[in-house]
């Protein structure tokens, strides 16, 4: 490394060891194993997977794979809907949780359940309520009305509605939590000069609750935007992306691509939802790193 | 006269907690239900389990006794897999730790130079989809030689847990004031001092709070677990819960019951440290 003066001479650079002081050398040497780990596990597999999702080739058989399509527009099914209506129920809910009462505060207790266990006996516990024959849920039905109850997973569009009941189950809580966090953090005095003034539950959550808790939320919905399309439990778990692959989102699509064998086009298929995730991400990082 | 610390009764607030109720309910039932099926068919025999009845005739441990004797043959390697478990979330909870409090303390404490530069590049990897990035990951895992070694779960589970460990540290370790290295450099303690007798007590509360972060991700991960392993002797145990399900007559009762005491830790652990983990993971989950 040379550092140049006046253009016609040159003197190099004293050696790295005598401009850094110990702590910055401590500092190198601990943040070597983060590095590592950075290196070996995220940059060498995002650019050989990059490598390998080259060919347009990939981009065609995609283009042509009905189960593309329908998996893309199934993950913004989940995205559009599935999240407004989850972060709207945890918005609502982090007003009630917020609450000063003792069997809310052991209510949020059981609340935060679903998040704390692991995703596999839960959603197969769902997946049985849901069984036509001998699930609990269309024994019931068949109880109180004599009919069989529908085959839940077996109507695509029934069965999509469940995946995403199944991810609300599951994220609520998490989502639920922070926002409730958010809520407490507004001056309670706001509430108390408002009531002072007459103002209705819906004035009050209208010009004091919403406006104080606005970039949050908004910051929640796109978080929870990205984590959705890593969610490959709800809905592997509960359909399998059956009926005949009709219930794929991206995060699902990708691993049966992997299992079929055809890397190139589980590479390229999460390709095509780049241009989606990158500017979530780069939002993401300019509000966190601010 | 009004007695003090006695409430007046009124029918505003009588009405104000039946609205709650009418919240409150439905929220109870909407979260116990799959776990109530779950932990019903645990204590069902078999013929019950299958009837829709919201209570057993015959309520019974049949059902764990079958799994901790391994008596089918879906549980053969009931204990080898539990232990996989253990063994996989106490391996990624220590190397996160390790990881990710050298790093937070370089980039915090030390101002390495680069740091900055670090840790967004570590967010930027917390925003990947963890679906999205398992499909590299898998062949990655192929090319070092390491699939159906435990060791590719755990190091990929520490790629996953690493980024947000350093995030939610970093912040921790931005609010120690600066005085207290200053007066250790003083006193003549050197970096690693430092980091040993000031930094890591100071930091306990955050670094349990990583910690359980860490082991319960780790714990609770099907994904790359059923990708990375599979042997039956080397997968955990939500893997081989994930492979009952291939069977065309699954011993449901047994798989929930395996579901529903492989459920037990994690709720436990998050019990006895909700303290730390709502504090420290939810104040970096998302800087309001």
């Amino acid at each position: 490394m040379a550092i140049t003066l006046s253009g016609d001479h040159a003197i190099s650079a004293p050696p790295l060891s005598a401009r850094l002081t110990p702590a910055q050398v401590w500092g190198i040497v601990l943040l070597t194993p983060y590095l590592l780990v950075f290196l070996a596990f995220v940059v060498y597999p995002v650019s050989y997977g990059l490598w390998l999702a080259r060919h347009p080739a990939s981009y065609v058989a995609l283009y042509n794979d009905p189960v593309f399509a329908r998996a893309a527009v199934n993950t913004l099914i989940f995205l559009v809907i599935g999240i407004n209506i989850k972060m709207l129920i945890a918005l609502f809910l982090s007003g009630f949780f917020a609450q000063q009462r003792t069997w809310i505060r052991w209510l949020s207790v059981i609340f935060i359940l679903p998040w704390a266990v692991p995703s596999i006996p839960t959603i197969l516990s769902v997946r049985f309520m849901l069984n036509p024959e001998w699930g609990v849920v269309n024994q019931l039905i068949f109880k109180f009305t004599g009919d069989d109850g529908p085959n839940w997973l077996n109507d695509p569009t029934v069965a999509l509605a469940m995946a995403i009941g199944v991810h609300i189950w599951k994220s609520l809580p998490f989502w639920t939590l922070i926002l409730i966090t958010g809520r407490l953090a507004i001056p309670h005095d706001l509430f108390e000069a408002a009531e002072v003034d007459g103002a209705s539950w819906w004035q009050k959550f209208r010009f004091i609750t919403w406006p104080s808790m606005q970039t949050l939320y908004v910051t929640c919905t796109l978080l929870s935007m990205i984590w959705t399309l890593g969610d490959f439990n709800s809905v592997y778990l509960l359909t399998g992306g059956g009926p005949a692959d009709l219930t794929h989102v991206l995060s699902t699509l990708g691993i049966r691509y992997l299992r079929l064998d055809q890397l190139s086009l589980a590479m390229a298929s999460i390709v095509c939802a780049m241009p989606f995730v990158l500017p979530l991400v780069y939002f993401m990082m300019k509000r966190l790193s601010r | 006269m009004k007695l003090p610390g006695v409430r007046e009764f009124s029918w505003s607030d009588v009405a104000t907690e039946a609205r709650l109720l009418l919240i409150g309910i439905p929220v109870f039932l909407w979260t116990m239900i799959p776990i109530y099926h779950m932990f019903l068919f645990a204590i069902s025999p078999k013929e019950d389990a299958f009837s829709g009845k919201l209570w057993p005739d015959h309520p019974t441990l049949h059902n764990f006794e079958i799994v901790f004797r391994q008596q089918h043959y879906f549980l053969r390697d009931f204990y080898i897999q539990l232990w996989n478990s253990t063994f996989i979330a106490a391996a990624v909870g220590a190397l996160t730790l390790f990881v990710a409090t050298a790093a937070a303390f370089s980039i915090s404490r030390l101002k390495v130079p680069g740091g900055r530069v670090v840790l967004n590049l570590a967010l930027f990897t917390y925003f990947i989809p963890a679906a999205f990035l398992a499909v590299p990951m898998y062949r990655t895992m192929g090319n070092y030689g390491l699939l159906n070694n435990r060791w590719a779960l755990i190091l990929a589970m520490v790629t996953i847990a690493s980024p947000y460990a350093i995030w939610v540290l970093k912040q921790a370790s931005d609010k120690l004031p600066v005085e207290l290295d200053e007066a250790a450099v003083m006193d003549g303690a050197t970096t690693l001092q430092i980091f040993r007798l000031v930094y890591l007590p100071l930091m306990m509360p955050s670094l349990v709070a990583i910690g359980t972060y860490a082991v319960l991700l780790a714990w609770n991960e099907y994904l790359y677990a059923f990708l990375l392993l599979s042997n039956d002797q080397d997968i955990t145990l939500p893997v081989a819960l994930g492979n009952f399900l291939a069977a065309d007559d699954s011993p449901w009762e047994l798989l929930m019951t395996t579901g529903f005491i492989y459920a037990l830790p994690p709720a436990a652990v998050y019990y006895v440290f909700r303290r730390y983990m709502v504090g420290g993971l939810t104040a970096g989950a998302v800087k309001s």
